[in-house]
C-alpha cells in the first residue's frame, strides 16, 4: 500500500518539476519538448491512479492525455513554429532568478494551504491535489511571463495539465469531466491555432508587444 | 412528459439549428432561419412558467433559473431580430462576407445553445463544459471582423476567459472532494440537488477553498475588477449583437454559476458566509467602472464600463442577501439585461450611421436620427437608474436594503451610481443633443427589438403584476 502511494507522489512531484523545467525554458523547441515531458509525466499518473483506484475510465484519460497533450498537441505547435517561421527565442518579463523564486514560493503556497484543508481526505488525493494546485498555479505564472502566444499557450496547457492531475487523484470523480477537459483542450487549441495564423497574418509575427500597439483603451 | 419534451427541445432546437445554419450558404435564408430558431426556443421556453420536468440527475429547473431561462432566450431571439438588420448594412460596407456571416450564424445558435444547456444543467460538471463552449463560440464571433483590434480583444478575451474557465474547474474539482466522503463516489457528487441535501455534512474548509476558486472563474465571466480587462476589448471590437448578448446574458449566465455555488456554501453551517466577498469586490468593480467611464471616447467601450458598474452592483446585491437584496439582485439583473441590450441594439446602428464608434464625432442625433437618438436617450435614463424605469425600483431596492444593515455601504453604492450617473449624462449630451456632427448615413433601424425591451423596463418600473412579484420573491428566497 504504502508503496504504491510513494509512485502516486512520485509521479505528481514530476509533474511540479517538470512544470519548473517549463518556467525557465527562452527557446521554443526547449519549451515543447519539456511540455511533451509534463504530458506524459501527466499520463502516467493518471494511468497510476487509474490502476490504484482500479477505474477504467481514468485508463481512457490517461491515453487521451498521452495522445493528446503528450504527442498531438506540441507536435502541431512545432509544425505552427516551423510553417511560420517564427523566432526561436522566446521574450520572457523577468529574469529567470526571480521567476524560479516565484515558483518555488507558489509550490510552498499551495502546499501550506491545501494540505491542512483537505485532512480528511484520503492520502492520495490529499497530496495530489496539493501538488496539482502548485502545477496550476506554475502555469499561470509562465503564462504572465511570456510575452510569446506559443509560450502563452505552453503555460495554459500546463495549467491544463495540472486541473487533469487533480482531477484524476479525486477518487471516483465521473468521466464527464475528463472527458470535457480533454476535449474543450482541443477545441481550445484549435481556436488557438486559427488566431495564431491570424496573428501572423496581420502583424507577420507573433510576438504579443506587437498586438499592445493596437490595445484600444485610449479611445 | 410535455415539460421534459420542451426542455429538450430548448436544448436541441439551437443545436439542431447550429448544424444546420453551418451547411447553408444564403446569408439571407440563414438570417431568417436564426430568428426562426430563437423564437421557437424562446416559445418552448415560456412554456417552463407553466409547467417544469421534475429535476433529474442531467436538468433540473427551479424559480431560480427559469428566470434566466427565460430572459436568455427571449434576448437571444431579440437580438437575432437586431442582427438581422445590422448584418445586412456590414455586408454592403464590406465589413463582413456571406462566408462569414455563415459562420456567424452557426455560432450565434451554438452560443444559445450553450448559455441554455448552462442554465438548465443540473451536474456541475456539464455546466462548467457549457459555459466553456459558450465562451469558445463568443470568443469566435468577436474576433470575426478580422481587424488588429478584434484580433487582439479576442486574443486577450481567450486567454483570460480560459484561465478563468479553469479556474472555476479547479473549483468544481475541489466541491466534488468535498462532496464525495458524504455523498460517496461517482456522479451524485456532482448534482445539484443531492449536493445541497447533503451540504451540512462537507468539510467547510474545502468548500471555503473552493468557492475562492469559483468565485476567481466564474468572477471572471462576470466581468468582476480585477479580472474584466477582456470585457471592454471584447464589446468594443466584435459585432454590435455579440456585444448585446455579452452584456445581457453571457455575464448572467456566469452570474447563475456562482450563485448556485453560493446557495451549496449557505447551506454548509462552517464555511465562510461568501456574502462579504462577494459584496467587496462587486463594490470595488462598481466604483471603478464608474469613474472610468469619463475617459471613454468609443462609444461601445463607454457601456461595456457601464455593464461591469452595473454588474458590481447586481453582485454587491446579492451578497447582501437577505430576501430584499436577493429580490434587488435579481430585479436588476432581469432590469440590465433587457435595457444594455436595448442600448446596443441602438448604438449598432448609431454606429453604421455614422460611420465610427468614436464620440466626437458624433453629435445631435435627436436631431439627425429622431427615432434612434430618442431610444438611445431612454436607454440611458432607464440605466442610469432615473425614473420611471425600472431599474430606479432595483437600484431603490438595492440602496434602501443595504441602507437599513450597513449604511456606509449604501452610501458607496449611491456615490459608485452618482459618478456613472454623471459621466453617462455628460457623455449623452454630446451624442444626442446640440449640433449635428459627423456623417449622416440613412439607417434602417429593426426598432421591434429596442422598442420590445424598453417597454418592458418601463412597464415593469411603472407596475410590477403581483405573480411576477411572488415568483421573484421565491427565487430570492431559495437565494437564502
Amino acid at each position: 500500500m504504502g508503496f504504491s502511494f510513494d509512485i502516486a507522489h512520485l509521479l505528481a512531484g514530476l509533474m511540479v518539476l517538470t512544470s519548473l523545467l517549463l518556467l525557465y525554458q527562452d527557446r521554443i523547441g526547449a519549451l515543447l519538448n519539456v511540455l511533451r515531458l509534463h504530458g506524459l509525466v501527466l499520463a502516467l499518473a493518471l494511468a497510476w491512479q487509474a490502476h490504484l483506484q482500479s477505474a477504467s475510465d481514468l485508463f481512457l484519460a490517461a491515453t487521451i492525455a498521452l495522445v493528446v497533450k503528450a504527442l498531438v498537441i506540441p507536435g502541431a505547435l512545432e509544425r505552427l513554429v516551423e510553417r511560420l517561421a517564427i523566432h526561436r527565442l522566446i521574450e520572457t518579463v523577468g529574469g529567470i532568478g526571480p521567476t524560479m523564486l516565484g515558483g518555488i514560493a507558489l509550490v510552498a503556497l499551495s502546499l501550506r494551504v491545501m494540505l491542512p484543508i483537505t485532512a480528511a481526505a484520503d492520502a492520495v488525493s490529499r497530496q495530489d491535489i496539493a501538488l496539482a494546485l502548485s502545477v496550476v498555479l506554475i502555469g499561470l505564472l509562465i503564462m504572465v511571463t511570456r510575452r510569446n502566444a506559443v509560450g502563452q499557450v505552453a503555460g495554459f496547457l500546463s495549467l491544463d495539465n495540472g486541473i487533469d492531475l487533480a482531477a484524476g487523484g479525486a477518487r471516483g470523480m465521473p468521466l464527464v469531466v475528463e472527458l470535457s477537459v480533454a476535449v474543450s483542450v482541443l477545441i481550445a487549441f484549435i481556436v488557438i491555432g486559427i488566431f495564431l495564423f491570424r496573428i501572423r497574418e496581420r502583424f507577420d509575427t507573433v510576438d504579443l508587444a506587437a498586438l499592445e500597439e493596437f490595445r484600444g483603451e485610449r479611445r | 412528459m410535455i415539460a421534459l419534451g420542451a426542455l429538450i427541445a430548448v436544448l436541441a432546437v439551437p443545436l439542431g439549428g447550429a448544424a444546420l445554419l453551418a451547411l447553408l450558404a444564403d446569408y439571407r435564408l440563414t438570417a431568417r432561419l436564426n430568428i426562426l430558431f430563437s423564437l421557437v426556443a424562446f416559445l418552448f421556453s415560456l412554456s417552463f412558467l407553466f409547467r417544469r420536468p421534475p429535476p433529474g440527475p442531467l436538468f433540473m429547473i427551479d424559480d431560480l433559473n427559469v428566470v434566466f431561462i427565460v430572459l436568455n432566450t427571449f434576448v437571444g431571439f431579440t437580438t437575432s431580430l437586431f442582427s438581422a438588420g445590422y448584418i445586412g448594412h456590414e455586408l454592403e460596407t464590406g465589413r463582413l462576407t456571406p462566408a462569414t456571416l455563415r459562420f456567424y450564424h452557426a455560432m450565434y445558435q451554438l452560443m444559445l445553445f450553450g448559455m441554455n444547456l448552462a442554465l438548465v444543467a443540473a451536474n456541475i460538471g456539464v455546466m462548467w463544459a457549457a459555459v466553456e463552449l459558450a465562451t469558445l463560440s463568443t470568443v469566435m464571433m468577436v474576433g470575426i471582423y478580422r481587424t488588429h483590434e478584434a484580433i487582439e480583444a479576442a486574443w486577450k478575451y481567450f486567454i483570460l476567459g480560459s484561465v478563468g474557465i479553469a479556474l472555476a474547474l479547479f473549483g468544481t474539482i475541489l466541491v466534488y472532494l468535498a462532496a464525495r466522503p458524504v455523498v460517496g463516489e461517482g456522479n451524485a457528487g456532482m448534482i445539484w440537488t443531492v449536493l445541497l441535501a447533503h451540504a451540512r455534512g462537507f468539510d467547510p474548509a474545502l468548500l471555503d477553498t473552493a468557492f475562492v476558486f469559483l468565485l476567481l472563474g466564474y468572477g471572471t465571466k462576470v466581468g468582476l475588477v480585477p479580472m474584466h480587462a477582456w470585457l471592454p476589448d471584447a464589446h468594443a471590437e466584435g459585432p454590435t449583437p455579440i456585444s448585446a448578448v455579452l452584456s445581457g446574458l453571457l455575464l448572467n449566465v456566469a452570474l447563475y454559476a456562482l450563485l448556485r455555488f453560493k446557495i451549496l456554501l449557505a447551506a454548509c453551517p462552517g464555511a465562510i458566509a461568501p456574502g462579504p466577498l462577494m459584496v467587496a469586490l462587486g463594490l470595488v468593480s462598481a466604483l471603478l467602472a464608474a469613474f472610468m467611464l469619463y475617459r471613454r471616447r468609443d462609444i461601445k467601450r463607454l457601456f461595456a464600463y457601464s455593464s461591469i458598474e452595473q454588474m458590481g452592483i447586481i453582485v454587491f446585491a446579492f451578497g447582501m442577501a437577505g430576501p430584499l437584496g436577493n429580490l434587488a439582485g435579481l430585479l436588476q439583473m432581469a432590469m440590465h439585461s433587457l435595457t444594455k441590450s436595448a442600448i446596443f441594439f441602438s448604438v449598432g446602428h448609431v454606429a453604421q450611421a455614422k460611420g465610427t464608434q468614436r464620440m466626437e464625432e458624433m453629435g445631435g442625433l435627436t436631431e439627425s436620427h429622431p427615432l434612434l437618438g430618442w431610444t438611445l436617450v431612454a436607454g440611458v435614463v432607464a440605466i442610469a437608474g432615473l425614473p420611471p424605469f425600472g431599474i430606479f425600483t432595483s437600484e431603490f431596492l438595492v440602496v434602501s436594503s443595504s441602507f437599513a444593515r450597513v449604511p456606509l455601504l449604501a452610501a458607496a453604492v449611491v456615490l459608485a451610481l452618482l459618478v456613472a450617473f454623471g459621466a453617462l449624462f455628460v457623455r449623452l449630451g454630446g451624442i444626442a443633443f446640440g449640433p449635428v456632427r459627423g456623417e449622416v448615413g440613412p439607417v434602417r433601424a429593426s426598432s421591434f427589438p429596442i422598442f420590445a425591451h424598453l417597454l418592458l423596463v418601463l412597464a415593469a418600473g411603472l407596475w410590477l403584476p403581483p405573480p411576477l412579484i411572488s415568483w421573484f420573491r421565491h427565487a430570492a428566497a431559495l437565494l437564502g
